[in-house]
């Protein structure tokens, strides 16, 4: 899926680097962070411990858990979360990974 | 730990002006939401949203601004960012903010938690690009961003509101693929009458058909069969309308067949709910105040039963003059003096509802999956493992758990809920309400350890 910013004010604040997976994204500050990782193209945001199937935001609005992605060790909903410089994201691997107990 | 007479959870239209108007009755009165600024869902972000943005989403949506204006120059301690994950007798409520865990005392509480989409599982709904058409408008209202080469699949007003707006900003949808048939719409006409009342709905709806015609957006109704394919992302949308079997291509679906209340915190405290069959959901059991079967426990909104935006403004209107008379801040004759104009406009406003819910009714394979389908995404459990369930003896939603852990993943059990209620009532016969519901307990949403050993430690600069 590709998400687009039709509006021009969205392309004005200020650009963060930001960490996926160890690749850099430059995301404007202040945003919502699972919207601002889809607009970056990222599609995946975790694989499942059951089954290990993918998964992307759902309701961006806290409420499904599907945008879930590990910031600093700790397990977070990327919608309920903004930009800020210096996030080092990781993906959840799902089943058979170290987080399979998530 | 810091007491107020009343704590709001949830700052979208009813519990904003339900704080204010309790804050205005002289109530000491907490204000708790989950995101950092107030709007709920339906006005999200509305004071940060920008001219060219506000001219898309429309002028309901700027109406919004009146409740955060008014919400500002209240005297009311507006917790925003906080996570609400527990709310016990008394009544004592903990949430988690800024990384640590916090707790208030508050001698009424009003949930305003808004709604949730109606879960609509059908094969490949978990797939990454397939998401609500709530989730598509929350994108809009609060990023400014929309995504492309979507399809729309589903029925309601907010299918079309969606399809507009999309229309408005110059990313219109592939296609809307609608399952509600012209059959839906001669048992809804025979409500037509009494939702001239609601007019102002009406001539939006027509407003919305005639701007998405006007872009010659593709439109299929009484589809079904409906599936999302694609293999790690979503592909196409298939299904079946007219006889016919028609595959769109696209990136997104955006999947929408009404909403629900949200009854989480509700069901926690043990509120009474019974089952809406022309909503097809449960909702708690209120008077006209919103008053719950729980004393000092208040509901308001769309988490009282689907309403909409401006029913739901008066409802947390009503329920904070009623608990304002019950602290002792408002007479009896002067409530009933305040209250009666409210109750009309109330009337006004709900008076179309009849009308849309049964010319948009749920998707009625989603309520009863195939066998195949995942109904719970958390724990990817599907229809025909609730169905083999009830043939070995399985009675009600908790039971299932133990059988195969629907409902005990991190949603706890927001989007399956429903769906294992009607599972089991249609395989053993039963109703919804003789079914029931999960039994909600806390905590409402989860909360880590070191969230938890960091208590106290911001409790006071947020009791402050």
């Amino acid at each position: 899926m590709k998400i687009v910013s039709p509006f021009p004010d969205a392309n004005f604040s200020e650009h963060v680097a930001v960490s996926f997976d160890g690749q850099t994204h430059f995301l404007p500050k202040g945003t919502n962070l699972a919207a601002a990782l889809l607009s970056a193209g990222i599609t995946v945001f975790r694989n499942t411990p059951v089954s290990g199937a993918a998964r992307a935001p759902y309701c961006m609005m806290g409420a499904c858990f599907e945008c879930l992605v590990e910031i600093d060790g700790v397990v977070r909903q990327a919608c309920m979360m903004e930009v800020s410089e210096g996030l080092d994201i990781q993906h959840p691997q799902g089943r058979n990974s170290d987080d399979a107990d998530l | 730990m810091r007491t107020f007479d009343l704590a709001v959870i949830g700052a979208g239209p009813a519990g904003m002006a339900a704080a204010v108007t309790a804050a205005k009755h002289g109530l000491t009165v907490a204000l708790l939401d989950e995101q950092q600024r107030p709007g709920g869902q339906i006005y999200r972000d509305v004071d940060k949203a920008s001219p060219e943005r506000t001219e898309v989403l429309g002028r309901d949506y700027t109406h919004g601004r009146s409740l955060t204006t008014a919400l500002r120059s209240a005297s009311v301690d507006h917790i925003q960012g906080a996570v609400v994950w527990a709310i016990e007798d008394g009544f004592r409520i903990s949430f988690t903010r800024d990384g640590a865990a916090s707790q208030i005392g508050a001698e009424k509480i009003l949930l305003a938690t808004g709604a949730l989409e109606r879960p609509m599982p059908i094969p490949g709904w978990t797939l990454p690009g397939v998401m609500t058409a709530g989730a598509g408008q929350i994108l809009l209202k609060q990023s400014g961003m929309i995504p492309e080469k979507a399809v729309l699949v589903g029925s309601g007003p907010l299918l079309y509101l969606l399809a507009a707006q999309m229309v408005r900003v110059g990313v219109p949808p592939l296609a809307l693929v609608e399952t509600q048939s012209w059959s839906d719409f001669k048992t809804a006409s025979r409500n037509l009458f009494g939702a001239l009342r609601g007019w102002r709905y009406l001539s939006k709806g027509l407003g919305l058909h005639s701007e998405i015609l006007k872009a010659r957006i593709p439109r299929y109704t009484g589809a079904t069969d409906i599936a999302i394919e694609g293999t790690t992302n979503a592909e196409a949308v298939a299904f079946t309308a007219q006889g016919k079997r028609i595959t769109l291509p696209c990136e997104t679906a955006l999947l929408h067949h009404g909403v629900v209340p949200n009854t989480q915190a509700a069901r926690s405290l043990g509120a009474r709910h019974l089952w809406d069959a022309r909503q097809h959901c449960f909702s708690p059991e209120l008077d006209g105040w919103g008053a719950s079967s729980v004393q000092n426990l208040f509901i308001a909104g769309d988490s009282a039963g689907i309403g909409g935006a401006k029913a739901a403004e008066i409802a947390g209107q009503l329920a904070a003059l009623k608990i304002a008379a019950e602290c002792g801040k408002l007479a009896q004759d002067e409530l009933e003096r305040t209250a009666a104009p409210l109750k009309r406009a109330r009337e006004s406003e709900l008076a179309a509802r009849p009308f849309i819910d049964t010319a948009y009714p749920p998707y009625r394979p989603s309520l009863l999956p195939a066998d195949e389908t995942i109904i719970c995404r958390c724990e990817e459990v599907t229809a025909g493992e609730i169905r083999r369930y009830a043939t070995l003896g399985c009675l009600g939603p908790n039971q299932t758990k133990a059988f195969g852990r629907p409902g005990m993943g991190p949603c706890q059990g927001r989007y399956c809920g429903l769906t294992v209620t009607a599972l089991l009532a249609d395989a053993n016969g039963t109703t919804p309400d003789e079914t029931g519901h999960y039994r909600i307990r806390p905590p409402l949403k989860p909360v880590t350890l070191g969230e938890l050993a960091a208590m106290g430690t911001q409790s006071d600069k947020v009791a402050k």
